[in-house]
């Protein structure tokens, strides 16, 4: 239970510090609208080679993957706030407390997942308004692959923000990450436009599992294989970077 | 003996461009350290003051050596240790946006206490720290002194056995430091073991009970500082003259309480080895005066501690 309490601790401190931030909180609301705004209305034309004729196929498709695609950068970005609280020493004074060293992973992973999952909800919301329409099962369903795709990727940051150490190292590092994982996902664009070789790469691609998951239960095919393959991936990797970040916080000098 | 340590070792490997390169932070230290006391590490920049605190504080693994810390093993046990120490380290730890009653109820209960006893160690370590009146404000609006407060308030919240404090008055005014000694002296009469490491000579002098003086890596002295003092020096007094040299030498060297005498070199002085330079001096004035010899100048130069340091290491500490 001690885990637990302290897991609680840390996330409650790092909720607290978030939400006194006010301009994170706008723009992390802020930017996702713009791409809803002003990006989906080229879905429609763009993916009518697809079959799409309204806008709520588009939305459909599209909002799916800029869940996904919010989830993957808003995770792997976190590690910069990391190196401030290193750099602040916060992060020395809680490894010479007892506090468990999973909770101060957890802890800050979870108010990841906290905000991600706020922003999907606002998102989902406004989607609404343009005639997207999705059973609430399969959207927490959705939600929750989100969830771990959040947690997976902050863990991942937290870990090689402990590692490196400096924001001149981790930019560079979550950029090369995040470029391949971003064209070889299908997210801004299914990949049913890549020509076949481009298709057997993203195979390899985790996160093209997980749009294609996310973006049947959008289509409301809870059914599809595709959904549970998603799932069970992303969970898997989830718990091995959850896991390797865990000892990053336990064994990270200075 | 609340910590006691034997042969602890530390070296780390950097890359300077291609070249590896291995810095022997630690080479070996020996260390006892008194429950109760105020135990000061005296050492120039690099000593691996730091880096000791750091192995004893279970920051970092030993590469070798052994050592307990309030009654537990440093190796076997590092969780036990954990929870029996208070840390402070030398740059620092609280965050900007936070407050300080924030921190100081957070780093509690990551000891474990209730959140209604949390708040309450708060607000009285607040009043001792003499930040009542800031408590609530961000820590970025803190003087460098006040953020200074806040660091070792939150070190010694779960009110531990011992705590480790790295330079706690590096860059505080003279004022805030005398504050700041007199808040560590309340910490031993509240029965706690306070480890400091300093690079600053009076403070090890005046607030230490004992002293270890580190140079890089080792512990090249140990004691307390007046017996560090008396080991390695005697006072001196040197008398400056207009002639009559060889007859004063003559007087003086018959006075018992005078150990060892030489003449300058400039050949107008007497630079005398005495054992107490406060009561010995008067009876060399009036000595040379009861004789008719005129006295040009008089000095005493009592030990530092900066001479102990400079008879271990051939260096002086004081930067000139
Ligand atoms: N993480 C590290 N990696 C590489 N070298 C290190 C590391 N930490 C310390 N050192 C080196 O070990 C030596 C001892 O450092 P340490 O910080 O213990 O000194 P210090 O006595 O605390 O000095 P100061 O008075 O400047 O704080 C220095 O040469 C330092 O460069
Ligand atoms: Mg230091």
């Amino acid at each position: 239970m001690k885990f637990l309490r302290d897991t609680w601790l840390i996330f409650a401190r790092q909720m607290q510090l978030l939400l006194r931030n006010p301009v994170w909180v706008f723009v992390g609301v802020f930017q996702p609208v713009m791409y809803l705004l002003l990006f989906a209305p080229l879905l429609k034309p763009a993916l009518s080679p697809l079959g799409v004729t309204s806008d709520a196929e588009a939305y459909r498709v599209f909002v799916p993957g800029l869940l996904v695609l919010l989830a993957i950068f808003g995770g792997l970005f976190q590690g910069f706030g990391l190196i401030a609280e290193l750099r602040a020493g916060v992060i020395e004074r809680s490894r010479v407390t007892p506090v468990s060293r999973f909770a101060l992973l957890l802890g800050r992973s979870l108010r990841d997942v906290v905000s991600l999952i706020a922003q999907a909800g606002i998102i989902t919301i406004l989607a609404l308004f343009f005639d997207l329409r999705v059973f609430i099962g399969d959207l927490l369903l959705a939600y929750l692959m989100l969830a771990l795709i959040a947690l997976m990727t902050s863990a991942v940051s937290y870990g090689v923000a402990l590692a490196v150490k400096s924001e001149d190292a981790l930019a560079p590092l979550m950029n090369t990450v995040a470029q391949p994982v971003l064209l070889l996902s299908g997210i801004l664009l299914p990949l049913q436009f890549a020509p076949g070789w481009l298709e057997d790469v993203a195979k390899w691609n985790p996160f093209s599992w997980a749009v294609d998951g996310t973006r049947a239960l959008f289509a409301g095919d809870i059914g599809n294989d595709r959904v549970w393959q998603g799932l069970l991936i992303v969970a898997v990797l989830t718990v091995l970077a959850v896991w390797w970040a865990a000892r990053e916080f336990a064994r990270s000098v200075r | 003996m609340i910590i006691e340590t034997s042969g602890l070792r530390k070296s780390f490997r950097s890359r300077q461009g291609r070249e590896k390169k291995t810095v022997e932070a630690v080479r070996g230290v020996d260390l006892r350290v008194d429950e109760g006391e105020i135990f000061g590490f005296l050492g120039p920049n690099g000593a691996g003051k730091t880096t000791t605190l750091r192995m004893l504080a279970t920051l970092i693994v030993p590469d070798g050596g052994a050592a307990t810390v309030a009654g537990v093993d440093l190796m076997r046990d590092p969780g036990e240790v954990r929870r029996r120490i208070g840390y402070v380290a030398q740059g620092g730890s609280t965050w900007d946006d936070s407050t300080a009653r924030e921190e100081l109820v957070l780093q509690a209960r990551l000891y474990g206490i209730g959140k209604s006893v949390a708040l309450e160690r708060a607000a009285r370590a607040l009043d001792a720290f003499q930040l009542s009146e800031y408590a609530d404000r961000k820590c970025k609006t803190y003087s460098g002194g006040q953020r200074r407060r806040v660091d070792i308030a939150l070190g010694i919240i779960h009110e531990p056995r011992v705590v480790f404090l790295d330079e706690p008055t590096t860059g505080l005014d003279p004022q805030s430091r005398a504050h700041m000694w007199d808040e560590i002296r309340r910490l031993r009469t509240e029965g706690m073991t306070v480890f400091i490491t300093t690079h600053y000579l009076e403070e090890a002098d005046a607030l230490c009970d004992r002293i270890a003086i580190m140079d890089n890596g080792e512990v090249v002295a140990e004691g307390t500082p007046a017996a560090l003092k008396r080991e390695i020096s005697h006072d001196v007094i040197t008398v400056g003259l207009n002639g009559a040299t060889a007859e004063a030498a003559t007087l003086l060297d018959s006075v018992t309480f005078v150990s060892r005498l030489e003449k300058l070199d400039t050949g107008d002085g007497l630079r005398l080895f005495v054992e107490d330079g406060a009561t010995a001096m008067p009876q060399v004035l009036r000595e040379l005066e009861r004789n008719g010899v005129t006295l040009k100048s008089i000095e005493l130069h009592r030990p530092s501690l900066d001479d102990v340091f400079l008879t271990k290491t051939g260096r002086s500490l004081r930067e000139k």
